[in-house]
C-alpha cells in the first residue's frame, strides 16, 4: 500500500467562531496566540498569565477581566453574580495580590426580570463585601429580546501585589504541585442543572472565594512559584499550560487527585473525564519542596481548602514543556490540553 | 466506587499482565472491536504492560467512527434546515462531514442540540409540534434499543414530527468482514461485553466455528481487559477457539430477550456502509416498513451518493487494523482532534484520537 509522502493540504481554520473558542480548551489557546497576542503585541501580555501585573509609580498591581456568560443563571451552589465576583478576585489572588477594586457591566436582555436583576445583584454585593473589594465604576447596555441569555455580566479588577508576583516564569524543576481540594464540580453541576440530569445527590458548584488561602500564605511568607485556579478546561489544561510556559516535564499522580464520588459516577456516566471538567473554587499552588508542609497546614486551615494535597511535582527541564500523569493502574501518560468541547459519549 | 475501582486495581491488573507473559510463547494479535475498550486501553496504558507478544488490534468499534460521510452530509443538510431540530448524541456534532461539521452548522443558526437519550429527542418534538425533530440515530446494538423505543413511543403517542436519521451497524459482519479479509491478520478478538449485554453470546458460535478464532466476551475497565487477553492468550496457546465470557457480571447467554424484542419490531437488517471499510452486507439496522415514516431520509427526501474520503486519511486501515495511527503520514502534523481528517480522530474512542490524546506519537 502506498501513502501520500508529500507534504498534505493544511486544513484551514474554522472560519465561523464555534463554543470552542471560549471553551478554555486548544481552540481558545489558538485564538489567544494566533489572533490576540499579534494584534496587542506587548511584554505584560506575552507573560500569559490570569492576569497583568503591572509597575505605576512604584507600586506594583495586578489588572485583570472576566466575562460570565452561564447558563443557567442559577445553579446549585451559585449563581452568574457570585461567579463574576469570585472570577476576577480570584484572578487577581493567582497574580499574588489583594484584591481591591471591581468595574461590573451588565448586557441585560429585554424582558428580563428586574427581580431575577435584584437577587443577582444581591449575590454580587455579598461577594463583594466577603472579598473584601469594592465595585467602584460600571456600566449597564440592554439588547433586544433573544440576542442574550437574560444577563451578560463583564468585571474586571485591580488589586495590589506587595511581594515578588507569582508567575509561570518562576516554576522550577524539584518543585511541588499543590491542589485545594476535589475537583470537577462546578462542570457536572451546571451540566445536570442545564441539561435536566437528575443524578441520585445533588452535585453542588464549588464556586468560591478563593481569598482566604492565597491571602493567608502570602501573609505567612510563603515563597510560591506559581498560583493558578482551575477554570474551564479543569486541572489538566491549567496544567499543560503551565509546563508549555515554564519549559518543565511535570509529573502528577492521578491517585493523589480527590474527585468526589458523585462527581467520578457522573463523569463515568457522561464519558467525560474530572481532569478536564471546569472548577471555580479550585487551585493549584506550585512552591519549593521545603515550603510544602507549611504551605499545607495553612491551606488545610481554611474551609475552602480543607482538603488540600500534594498531587506532584516539577521534574526536570524539557523542551515545550509536557505534563506526564501516572494512571490508577501504575501506568504513565500524556496530558494534553482540552480540545474542542467536552461533548458527552454515545456509550 | 463500586464496580469501577475492584477493576481499576494496580494489584489485580499487573498480575493478569504476569500470568499473560507466563501464558505467551509465541506473537498473537488480537483485535479488540469495542471504541469504548479502545478509548481504556490508551487512557490507562494497558498496551504497556504487556508482553512484546502481544500486539493489539484496534477494531472498528466505533460508532462514531464508522458513521458514513454521506451519512454526516445529510446530517448536515437537515440540521441547517430552518424548520428542523436536529437532536445527537454530544460526539456526533464534531464528527467531519465532506463539507461541514454540525457544530459548524450550529454556529451558522442550524437547531443542533445534544440529548442524552433519544426519547428527550421525543419530548422536543412533543414541546416543538411546529417544527420537524430528527434524532442521528447511531451506534451499535447498544443504542439500539433506546432508539428503537424511541420510535416506538412516538408512534404510540402519535408524535408525528418526529423522525430519526438511521446508521446503526451490527458487530457480527464486521467481524466477519474483518476474518474474510485478504489481508486479514487478527488472531482472536475481544467481544464487546455491552453489545453482548442487549444480544447476548449465541451470534458469536458460528463465526468461532468457521473461522476457528477465540471470542472473548470482555468489560471496559482495565482489569476486565486484561483479564480477557488472557483468557484470549490462553485458548490461543492451547490451540481453542470458543466463545468464552469475561464479562459475566453484565452479560447472559440470551442477553436481553426485552431489548432484542424491542429492535425486532422497529428495525431490519439491512446492508449498510461503514466509513473506512465500504459497505458490508447485513451489516446494518434500518427501519422495517411498519415505522418507515419515522426514516428522516424518507420524509425529507435526501438524495443518496456522497463526497469520497480525503485522499490522505488512512482510518480505513486503521479499523481493519492493517496500519496504527502513527503510521499515517498527517497523524498529529495536519489531522488532530482539532482539525480531523478522518472519523478516528474524531471521537474519543476512535483510534486515532486515542493516540494522539495519550501521547503515543512518539512510537515506531
Amino acid at each position: 500500500m502506498n501513502f501520500p509522502i508529500s507534504c498534505p493540504t493544511p486544513v484551514s481554520t474554522s472560519a465561523t467562531i464555534q463554543m470552542a473558542h471560549g471553551g478554555g480548551g486548544r481552540r481558545s489557546h489558538d485564538l489567544i496566540e494566533r489572533l490576540f497576542l499579534p494584534a496587542f503585541c506587548n511584554q505584560t501580555l506575552e507573560e500569559r498569565h490570569d492576569g497583568a501585573v503591572l509597575d505605576v509609580c512604584g507600586q506594583k498591581l495586578a489588572f485583570t477581566t472576566d466575562s460570565h456568560v452561564v447558563s443557567p443563571l442559577f445553579f446549585p451552589g451559585g449563581d452568574i453574580g457570585k461567579l463574576a465576583v469570585c472570577g476576577t478576585v480570584n484572578d487577581l489572588l493567582m497574580c499574588g495580590a489583594r484584591p481591591r477594586w471591581l468595574s461590573v457591566g451588565f448586557i441585560l436582555e429585554e424582558g428580563l426580570s428586574v427581580e431575577v436583576l435584584e437577587r443577582v445583584v444581591a449575590s454580587m454585593s455579598e461577594t463583594a463585601a466577603e472579598a473584601g473589594v469594592q465595585v467602584v465604576t460600571g456600566d449597564t447596555k440592554v439588547v433586544d429580546r433573544g440576542k442574550g441569555d437574560g444577563i451578560y455580566i463583564n468585571t474586571a479588577g485591580i488589586g495590589t501585589i506587595a511581594g515578588e508576583a507569582p508567575s509561570p516564569a518562576r516554576v522550577r524543576s524539584g518543585d511541588v504541585i499543590l491542589l485545594s481540594g476535589d475537583i470537577g464540580r462546578h462542570g457536572i453541576a451546571v451540566m445536570a442543572q442545564r441539561e435536566g440530569l437528575a443524578f441520585e445527590s445533588m452535585i453542588e458548584s464549588d464556586c468560591a472565594l478563593l481569598s482566604a488561602p492565597v491571602v493567608a500564605m502570602l501573609e505567612a511568607g510563603v515563597e510560591i512559584h506559581c498560583l493558578r485556579d482551575l477554570t474551564r478546561g479543569g486541572l489538566a489544561t491549567a496544567l499543560v499550560e503551565i509546563a508549555k510556559a515554564s519549559g518543565n516535564r511535570c509529573r502528577i499522580d492521578e491517585r493523589a487527585i480527590p474527585v468526589r464520588e458523585d462527581v467520578r459516577g457522573a463523569c463515568e456516566i457522561l464519558g467525560l473525564d474530572p481532569l478536564y471538567v471546569a472548577n471555580e473554587g479550585r487551585f493549584m499552588v506550585i512552591l519549593p519542596e521545603n515550603e510544602v508542609s507549611r504551605a499545607l497546614e495553612i491551606l488545610r486551615s481554611c474551609g475552602v481548602s480543607e482538603e488540600a494535597c500534594r498531587i506532584g511535582e516539577v521534574c526536570e527541564n524539557c523542551d515545550g514543556g509536557e505534563v506526564l500523569l501516572r494512571g490508577t493502574i501504575g501506568v504513565d501518560r500524556i496530558l494534553d490540553m482540552l480540545s474542542g468541547e467536552q461533548l458527552p459519549r454515545i456509550c | 466506587m463500586k464496580y469501577i475501582d475492584e477493576y481499576r486495581d494496580a494489584a489485580d491488573a499487573r498480575r493478569f499482565a504476569a500470568a499473560i507473559r507466563k501464558v505467551v510463547t509465541r506473537p498473537w494479535a488480537i483485535m479488540e472491536v469495542c471504541g469504548g475498550q479502545t478509548h481504556a486501553i490508551l487512557r490507562f496504558g494497558i498496551d504497556e504492560l504487556l508482553p512484546p507478544e502481544v500486539t493489539l488490534i484496534h477494531g472498528p468499534g466505533c460508532p462514531v467512527c464508522v458513521t458514513p460521510l454521506e451519512l454526516i452530509d445529510k446530517a448536515a443538510e437537515l440540521a441547517a434546515r430552518p424548520e428542523v431540530i436536529f437532536c445527537s448524541f454530544g460526539d456526533m456534532l464534531r464528527v467531519p462531514g465532506s463539507r461541514d461539521d454540525l457544530l459548524t452548522v450550529k454556529s451558522r443558526g442550524g437547531d443542533v442540540r445534544i440529548v442524552y437519550s433519544p426519547l428527550d429527542a421525543v419530548k422536543v418534538a412533543q414541546a416543538n409540534p411546529g417544527r420537524e425533530v430528527v434524532f442521528f440515530a447511531v451506534g451499535f446494538e447498544t443504542t439500539a434499543p433506546a432508539n428503537a423505543m424511541a420510535v416506538h413511543q412516538a408512534n404510540r403517542l402519535g408524535v408525528s414530527n418526529f423522525s430519526i436519521l438511521v446508521s446503526h451497524v451490527l458487530v457480527p459482519p464486521a467481524i466477519e468482514a474483518i476474518l474474510s479479509g485478504p489481508e486479514n491478520r487478527v488472531q482472536g478478538f475481544l467481544g464487546a461485553g455491552h453489545v453482548c449485554a442487549v444480544v447476548g453470546t449465541a451470534e458469536y458460535e458460528p463465526i468461532v466455528r468457521k473461522y476457528r478464532v477465540p471470542i472473548v466476551v470482555t468489560g471496559f475497565e482495565p482489569v476486565d481487559i486484561l483479564h480477557g487477553i488472557y483468557l484470549c492468550v490462553r485458548q490461543l496457546e492451547e490451540g481453542r477457539a470458543e466463545v468464552e465470557n469475561q464479562y459475566a457480571r453484565s452479560v447472559r447467554a440470551e442477553g436481553n430477550r426485552f431489548a432484542q424484542e424491542m429492535v425486532a419490531a422497529v428495525f431490519e437488517v439491512v446492508p449498510r456502509k461503514w466509513r473506512g471499510l465500504g459497505e458490508i452486507p447485513g451489516s446494518g439496522l434500518g427501519l422495517c416498513q411498519e415505522y418507515a415514516e419515522f426514516d428522516a431520509e424518507r420524509r425529507f427526501g435526501l438524495a443518496a451518493g456522497g463526497a469520497p474520503e480525503p485522499a490522505e486519511c488512512i482510518s480505513g486501515l486503521i479499523l481493519q487494523g492493517l496500519k496504527k495511527p502513527f503510521e499515517c503520514p498527517v497523524f498529529g502534523t495536519s489531522c488532530t482532534p482539532d482539525h480531523p481528517f478522518g472519523a478516528t480522530m474524531v471521537s474519543n474512542e476512535g483510534a486515532c484520537a486515542a493516540y494522539y490524546r495519550y501521547g503515543r506519537k512518539m512510537e515506531v
